[in-house]
């Protein structure tokens, strides 16, 4: 079956959880109101089932062409290229002075949700786009954004980002590539590997973003530098000119993801890369992480949109899959009235519907950190977006996993043969809980930048709000559901983010390596804490819209399924607690022996 | 020339349909509305027709609940430049039949002289293929329906009709309705720029009354019922076996 966009579940979590109506009065903002944001997520949903998701089975299994440095996109995959950058969907929020369109990020998310569901190796390739308009924009002079930026932003060009090296994974810091002044440019030399789009057939020039460091630069992660460095020269007059000094040598064989070209390029392999510094010397890592919130809330929205669409396949397989009976009903029954293949429909359900508002909601904080004119306000949500980013990342990639693993369970047998479509997702989504930083970087992010930093003041704020949603679901009443057990969940993920944030924060100044070893379980319990407040706002929101007199039978099942959320996914963090609080010297004290190293 | 392009909102195409308990019609309380397919076909053909220079502009028009502004929003953000809602009902449910639906869009051709009418050939949600013909006979212009390809000049339509076993080229003089059918063309998809571009669009808001018509409906409806679920079927036990069944059944 075909993906469809989950559209009402969209708008509900803009309009009812992100504040969409305020939003849309934050300056630059004034045109994305409600009935204009359903239009435009009414077409993008168009163009993720009928254009990107017809292409990602067959992409899929078709891969990429690979000769004399040349790579070869599957059939269709140009045109639907071609069609993404004519309809405007390369870069929707990208700036109105360069040809954007300056949508809130929160809209954003919902069509990077969508395309990414229905098709994650394909919209890869506008995610680093993205990327790379962000870098120029905020950081490259005038004359590279004059040059630069309206190609990208239209998507006739797009970008890349080139920061691994063979030596230089997780840790920047062991980056060799080297930039050496020559007039207005430097020459770029180096080898740069997993590469996204490094090298493809969809567009006229492909424009890198290279980490390498200049002959004077200091060691370590304070000597790098950021460069651009283009395919095709770009001549005086706009026009393309000769090709540059760098090469695709090989693409990857990968597990998942197969219609997105992995390359390694080497730079100046004849005398040189032509690259063009953006910013200042030495910076180029700043300004990496300053784009690192986009990028990890992007792969956070991949690992979403893949349990969305891995939901769907199972959903429609476990209805019309007949295997045994059930008492009372004559005949086979469809494996969905099945309590186990329910639970776990639920799970997938549950967990994504969760993990979509967490997401939707740092977005929205993008937009008011970026565009408050009240400074606190600003100041607010940029703390509340970067303490939610590892989150975000970390728990609806590892979610999404899952999904796509239940996704296949339900399938059963067939789940395991690639025909069904249901491993697919398994495959794709595997690679989100390790690009853009890995689930174990997103925790320690969380739990060092993000928490240690500020104290815990970031998270402090986070459990004012969930203690808000307590008191507000323990003032409500009415048998549509259980109130006051809705409220005791919120109420307990809020203890339990106190008492694990207060826990990290004292056993930081026994030994550093204490809370690192409860980062994981950190985050996963930050994750299920934040899930809980989510479904919990979202019950509350759907119940009051019914009582306004809304008969929607969606809003009955958000009941439900913050009903399920709360017996079927929250109780781990009961267990999480304990494993941050009372787990991490038991990781301290496994020897390398003890885990088989023979000595 | 300015081509006016009558546009319905339908439940969508994708919506599982389901009758209403009381067998009073079709469900359509909380359920996806879109623009009926043949009417984006009808716009398409009337932007296609603005590109290559026939036509100057391009006015769409709805008739029935307030909810059709969605609608007439998506044929803007498609091309269209201006939209006309002539409200004649509050509840999603009632249908505006088909001669109160021509008799409007004839008073508004009097007032907006359009050189030509396209419409979709039915909608998809009763399936009468009549408006366009009605409007036809109000105003007693000529009609070419079921179009599969449209061509314009000197002051006429040569349109290719999609008719039983084949295909049939008429010429009608302008002013003239045509109807689309579905090979006409593929209709775009609105782009995002000119999504944000219709809202700024002119949007008349009318009323059934406005126009003096009389929406009432002159049609019951005695009853709506689901189509009969498909039977069981029969394992045959050889090829033979099958090819006699298929001929028992006039098949081959």
């Amino acid at each position: 079956m075909s993906y469809q966009a989950p559209l009402q579940d969209m708008s509900f979590v803009l309009e009812e959880l992100c504040g969409l109506a305020q939003l849309s009065d934050l300056p630059g903002l004034e045109d994305a109101t409600p009935d204009m944001v359903t239009a435009i997520l009414e077409e993008a949903a168009k163009f993720a089932g009928e254009v990107l998701a017809p292409l990602n089975a067959t992409g899929d299994a078709a891969g990429l062409g690979f000769a004399d440095g040349e790579v070869t996109t599957p059939a269709g995959w140009k045109e639907a290229y071609q069609t993404l950058v004519e309809m405007g969907w390369n870069s929707p929020t990208a700036s109105p002075d360069h040809g954007g369109m300056g949508l809130p990020a929160a809209v954003n998310a919902c069509i990077q949700e969508m395309f990414n569901g229905a098709n994650t190796a394909f919209q890869l390739c506008p995610l680093l786009t993205q990327g790379a308009i962000e870098a120029i924009a905020h950081y490259a002079d005038e004359a590279l954004q004059q040059t630069y930026l309206a190609h990208l932003i239209s998507g006739h060009w797009t970008g890349t980002m080139n920061l691994t090296e063979p030596q230089a994974g997780s840790d920047l810091a062991a980056i060799r590539s080297k930039a050496v002044p020559e007039g207005d440019h430097y020459r770029v030399s180096g080898q740069k590997i997993f590469i996204t789009y490094g090298e493809h057939d969809m567009a006229e020039n492909i424009i890198h973003l290279v980490l390498a460091r200049l002959p004077d630069a200091p060691a370590g992660v304070k000597g790098i530098s950021l460069f651009v460095v283009p395919k095709f020269m770009v001549n005086a007059d706009g026009s393309l000119g000769a090709r540059n000094d760098v090469r695709c040598v090989s693409i990857e064989h990968k597990l998942g993801i197969h219609a997105s070209p992995t390359c390694t390029l080497a730079f100046g392999d004849t005398g040189g890369a032509i690259g063009y510094l953006v910013g200042q010397p030495h910076q180029g890592l700043q300004y990496m992480f300053a784009m690192m919130n986009s990028a990890r809330l992007g792969v956070g929205l991949q690992g979403i949109g893949i349990a969305e669409h891995a939901g769907q396949h199972a959903v429609a397989y476990a209805a019309d899959r007949k295997q045994g009976g059930q008492a009372g009903v004559e005949g086979s029954v469809a494996i969905i009235a099945h309590p186990d293949v329910r639970r776990m429909l639920g799970l997938i359900k549950a967990r994504t519907q969760a993990a979509r508002v967490l997401a939707y909601r740092a977005a929205a904080a993008q937009d008011v950190a970026t565009r408050s004119p009240d400074a606190d306000v600003a100041a607010k949500a940029q703390r509340r977006l970067d303490l939610l980013i590892p989150v975000v990342k970390g728990w609806s990639t590892e979610m999404g996993n899952v999904s796509a693993s239940l996704g296949v369970q339900v399938h059963g047998g067939m789940g395991y043969i690639e025909e069904t479509g249901a491993a697919q997702h398994l495959r794709d989504a595997r690679i989100t809980t390790i690009y853009e930083g890995t689930t174990g970087i997103q925790a320690l992010d969380l739990i060092g930048r993000k928490i240690a930093r500020d104290k815990g003041r970031a998270m402090g704020e986070l459990i004012t709000d969930l203690r808000a949603t307590q008191a507000r679901l323990a003032a409500t009443d009415g048998d549509a559901l259980d109130w006051a057990a809705q409220a005791a969940m919120v109420g307990q993920a809020a203890d339990a983010l106190e008492a694990a944030t207060a826990w990290l924060l004292e056993s930081g100044h026994q030994n550093a390596l204490l809370p690192q070893a409860a980062a994981a379980a950190m985050l996963e319990l930050s994750g299920i804490c934040l899930g809980a407040w989510a479904m919990a706002d979202s019950a509350l929101a759907a119940y009051a819209r019914m009582t306004a007199g809304d008969g929607a039978a969606f809003l009955g099942s958000k009941l439900r399924i913050a009903e399920f959320y709360r017996t079927q996914v929250f109780p781990q963090a009961q267990a999480l607690r304990m494993q941050v609080t009372m787990g991490a010297e038991t990781v301290l004290a496994l020897s390398p022996a003890d885990l088989g190293l023979a000595l | 020339m300015k081509v006016l392009v009558p546009v319905k909102r339908v439940i969508d195409y994708n919506v599982k349909v389901r009758v209403k308990a009381d067998g009073s019609g079709v469900d359509l309380a909380n359920v996806k509305m879109s623009m009926n397919p043949f009417d984006e076909i009808a716009v398409e053909a009337a932007i296609r027709l603005k590109e290559s220079g026939a036509a100057s502009e391009i006015v769409v028009v709805s008739v029935g609940v307030k909810q059709a502004q969605e609608t007439l929003r998506t044929a803007l953000a498609m091309g269209a430049d201006r939209a006309i809602l002539v409200l004649a009902a509050d509840d999603v449910h009632s249908d505006i039949e088909p001669l109160a639906v021509a008799k409007i869009l004839a008073k508004v051709v009097a007032d907006e002289a359009p050189g030509l009418v396209i419409a979709g050939k039915q909608a998809i949600d009763n399936d009468m293929n009549a408006t366009g013909q009605m409007l036809a006979a109000l105003l007693g212009w000529g009609q070419a329906t079921f179009a599969s390809d449209v061509a314009i000049a000197d002051g006429k339509a040569t349109v290719t009709r999609e008719v039983d076993g084949g295909l049939q080229t008429i010429s009608v003089a302008l002013p003239a309705i045509i109807t689309a059918d579905l090979r006409l063309n593929e209709p775009r998809y609105a782009s995002l720029p000119n999504i944000m571009k219709a809202k700024k669009k002119p949007l008349e808001e009318k009323t059934a009354a406005d126009y003096g018509v009389d929406v009432t409906p002159r049609l019951s409806v005695v009853k709506t019922a689901e189509p009969a679920g498909r039977s069981a079927g029969i394992k045959v036990a050889s090829v033979d076996e099958l090819v006699a069944k298929l001929k028992d059944a006039g098949a081959i």
